[in-house]
């Protein structure tokens, strides 16, 4: 209420009050009739402007246009986005400049390295890992008697919400000790799943969310089970748009198995996987809700999405956090450009 | 306002006088039990049956207070059902939101500029970045401050304070200085249970002798793992280093590597880093890491771990159908000091602070300070709440590990201390102390480097 009243202090006390400060119904009822009016008469002079192309000039249709966009882009992502950065520039509590002293801290912190380094981990192996599996699958189903069940077997992990993703793999690797009471009874049944069948085969549990460096590959293989439906889904679109003709002249050619994918099925679907692996890597770069549900960040496993909430929210380190989100931003830059980019060539080719 | 409310409390003390007289005349059935703020304050105004004691805060009719906490369903139901005599004799409105993500959303609120009316704050840290960074917290009106220095110890009122300005006055506790165990398992083994330090090493030596593990602990937590880990350091260091000692810790006098630091870290390893002692019913040293500590105690139940240190509160945690009591199937003993004179107590509890100061505000934040209120919590609280507000009757505690705590938060022998954990800067408290013990037990990383990162990480 604060940020508003100073917003509107231009208005004088009076009216400010009595626009901020509704306390019965009826003054509820006559601010709701104001905020309509206003409303009424902002439209009204845009659709006239708009109904009346050649007494306007045309700079003016086009601010009408595009202006809302730009003003809320600038309000909703331009202006929070720099003062991000400003942020980034201070100390904990936002009060005195201290330069580049979070980002210092952030790459030369062993703590916030390993962060970095587990990041690096889930940008490189989860957009490669989920396009493959995703690719071969729909290779492999297509034009098969059960491509729709398979299809959905493997696209249904998406309708999952990663929180719900990340409890039922809890569950998969949960850990009981093999523990046997002074009878020589077993004290506790596993109930993970990996690890009844690790106990069934002879072999000892694990704690795979406790064991570092490999509990990151083990929440890694969440997010590949979630994303390779969607990469799967893509793909095989992408596949089955490739033309008739030209898998018959290759067939003609002789051109078969391995040599069909690597000739003429990769290049066919190459704008396609290249906005397949672009999208996933954007989507982990900022995977947060698998880290926090599974293993809160502990045990060496946290990423940068979510030592900035912890920073920001948790330890109210607001110039660390900032930092952290644009570290975070820099690195989604270099794959927006070159996704934007690649999107531009195919159009092109159209 | 402020002065309106000021006056209003000026024309108590007035009345007090009168009201004492009064207070011979009353019907004894709802005694108000003694209270500062007990008043006739508004003169001559008829006053509902049993609402002698709420007539102070004047009538209220049609405002309302809003709420936040981090108090969630099923604890949420006693506190809004204990609000009730105060919005029946006032006419105000409490309006309660609990949210499990309250120490994040708090200071979100604040600086949007759109705080509740009042807040339960669990860590008085917390309260210190509110009122430092963000300027955004009341100071305790005086109804709240003369309830609060009549029914609360001053090492409380400190803690509600920041800079030598009370702030917030507390509101529930807890006792964190408990071990639980099996009265039963004791009896039949012949175990006593253990009335200091040693004592308490010689038995689970003993027990260990036996072939079985004698503790069992888990400190899972979602993202704030860890904590249970930091209790322990917390209570050992007030055993070994001393009360001072620990005051000068939590406020950085001493570094947090401190030689008397390794000395209690030490301490707590050769119990929760022993191999022999731990983790009963769960596995190695390490399972302690990925055991949610709701589950930590649990083992006890099945005669696969003998103890278990953990707060009050852990009553909670215990299936439905188990007896809490001395004669019960879990009980809970004093985590005992060097000596069996040498009585350190650790504990937290929440503090309520207001971000607004409109005098039903004020009215209610003084209730809430007040034995009425204490007293209305008991009795619709099933079990697991207790307050250091020694105006409390402690008859109207249902479970039996509530009245013990009661007692120990009433002995004015016991030395009570804060969770230094919740006084420390959020960066250290809710920050590297958590995840660097969390580390001591999963990766076994040495005391030595646990305490030197931990120290580094202080603003």
């Amino acid at each position: 209420m604060d940020y508003i009243s100073r917003y509107l202090a231009w208005l004088g006390d009076g009216i400010r009050d009595w626009l901020l400060n509704a306390d019965d119904t009826g003054h509820k009822f006559a601010l709701m009739l104001v905020a309509i009016i206003l409303f009424v008469v902002v439209m009204g002079a845009v659709l006239l402007a708009v109904d009346r192309p050649k007494r306007v000039p045309r700079w003016l249709v086009t601010v009408g246009f595009v202006g809302p966009a730009l003003l809320m882009l600038t309000f909703g992502l331009v202006y929070p986005g720099l003062r991000t950065l400003w942020a980034s520039l201070f100390d904990r509590r936002g009060q005195n400049f201290i330069g580049l002293d979070n980002y210092i801290l952030a790459f030369t912190q062993s703590e916030f390295q390993i962060v970095l380094r587990n990041t690096a981990l889930w940008v490189i192996v989860v957009p490669i890992a989920a396009t493959l599996i995703g690719l071969v699958y729909a290779v492999l189903v297509d034009r098969t008697r059960f491509e729709r069940v398979a299809k959905t077997l493997v696209f249904l992990p998406m309708a999952i919400s990663m929180v719900g993703a990340s409890i039922i793999w809890k569950f998969v690797y949960d850990y009981r000790a093999v523990l046997r009471n002074s009878e020589g009874d077993l004290i506790a049944q596993q109930i993970g799943l990996i690890n009844q069948l690790l106990v069934w085969a002879g072999l000892e549990p694990q704690q795979f969310l406790l064991n570092t460096p490999f509990n990151t590959f083990f929440l890694i293989a969440v997010m590949v089970w979630i994303q390779a439906g969607f990469a799967m889904t893509v793909l095989s679109a992408a596949i089955k748009a490739i033309p008739d003709d030209i898998v018959e002249a290759a067939t003609l050619d002789g051109l078969s198995g391995a040599k069909m994918f690597r000739y003429i099925t990769i290049p066919s679907v190459r704008p396609a996987l290249v906005v397949v692996v672009t999208t996933i890597a954007m989507g982990t770069l900022k995977v947060f809700d698998i880290v926090r549900t599974m293993t809160g960040g502990n045990f060496q496993t946290s990423v940068v999405a979510n030592e900035f909430y912890r920073q920001s929210f948790v330890q109210q380190n607001a110039g660390l956090g900032a930092a952290l989100a644009v570290i975070l931003f820099v690195l989604v830059i270099p794959l927006v450009i070159y996704n934007i980019r690649q999107l531009r060539i195919s159009e092109e080719i159209r | 306002m402020h002065s309106n409310t000021r006056r209003r409390y000026a024309a108590v003390a007035g009345g007090l006088g009168l009201a004492l007289a009064l207070a011979a005349c009353m019907p004894a059935d709802d005694e108000p039990g003694g209270t500062g703020t007990d008043g006739d304050g508004d003169g001559g105004m008829e006053v509902a049956e049993g609402c002698e004691a709420y007539e102070v805060y004047g009538d209220l009719s049609g405002t309302t207070v809003t709420l936040y906490t981090s108090i969630v369903a099923p604890e949420d139901q006693p506190h809004i059902d204990s609000y009730k005599p105060f919005e029946d004799c006032t006419g105000a409105t409490v309006e309660y939101e609990g949210s499990k993500e309250f120490e994040a959303q708090l200071p979100v609120r604040v600086q949007a500029g759109n705080p509740p009316d009042l807040a339960y704050i669990p860590q008085p840290g917390l309260l210190q970045t509110l009122v430092r960074d963000f300027d955004a917290v009341v100071p305790a009106p005086e109804g709240v401050e003369s309830n609060v220095d009549e029914f609360y110890t001053a090492s409380w009122k400190e803690y509600g304070s920041v800079d030598g300005t009370f702030y917030a006055a507390p509101l529930g506790a807890n006792v964190k200085s408990f071990v639980w165990y099996s009265p039963e398992m004791f009896a039949s083994a012949g175990y006593e249970i253990p009335t200091t330090w040693q004592e308490m090493l010689d038995l689970s030596d003993a027990i260990a002798a036996e072939g079985s593990k004698p503790w069992c602990a888990g400190i899972g937590s979602g993202d704030a793992t860890g904590w249970p880990a930091t209790d322990w350091l917390e209570d050992v260091m007030l055993r070994t280093a001393g009360p001072d000692v620990y005051d000068q810790w939590l406020n950085h006098e001493i570094p947090f590597n401190d030689p008397q630091v390794a000395e209690a870290l030490a301490a707590v390893g050769s119990i929760l880093k022993n191999p022999e002692y731990v983790n009963g019913g769960f596995g190695d040293v390490s399972s302690i890491a990925t055991t949610e500590f709701q589950a930590g105690g649990l083992p006890i139940l099945d005669g696969n771990c003998w103890m278990h240190r953990q707060a009050s509160f852990y009553q909670a945690n215990w299936p439905e159908g188990t007896e809490v009591g001395p004669d019960g199937d879990v009980f809970a003993f004093y985590l005992p000091g060097e000596t069996a004179d040498d009585r350190p107590l650790l504990g937290g509890g929440e503090f309520v602070a207001a971000f607004a100061d409109r005098p039903e505000v004020a009215a209610f934040q003084a209730f809430l300070a007040s034995p009425e209120w204490a007293n209305a919590k008991a009795e619709v609280t099933s079990a697991g709440w207790v307050t250091a507000n020694n105006g409390l009757d402690p008859s109207l505690l249902k479970s039996p590990v509530d009245q013990l705590s009661f007692q120990l938060l009433a002995d004015p022998d016991a030395e009570f201390r804060f969770d230094a954990s919740d006084l420390m800067p959020s960066a250290v408290g809710a920050g590297s102390f958590w995840t660097e013990m969390t580390n001591w037990i999963a990766t076994d990383k040495p005391d030595a480097e646990v305490l030197d990162a931990i120290e580094a990480s202080w603003p």
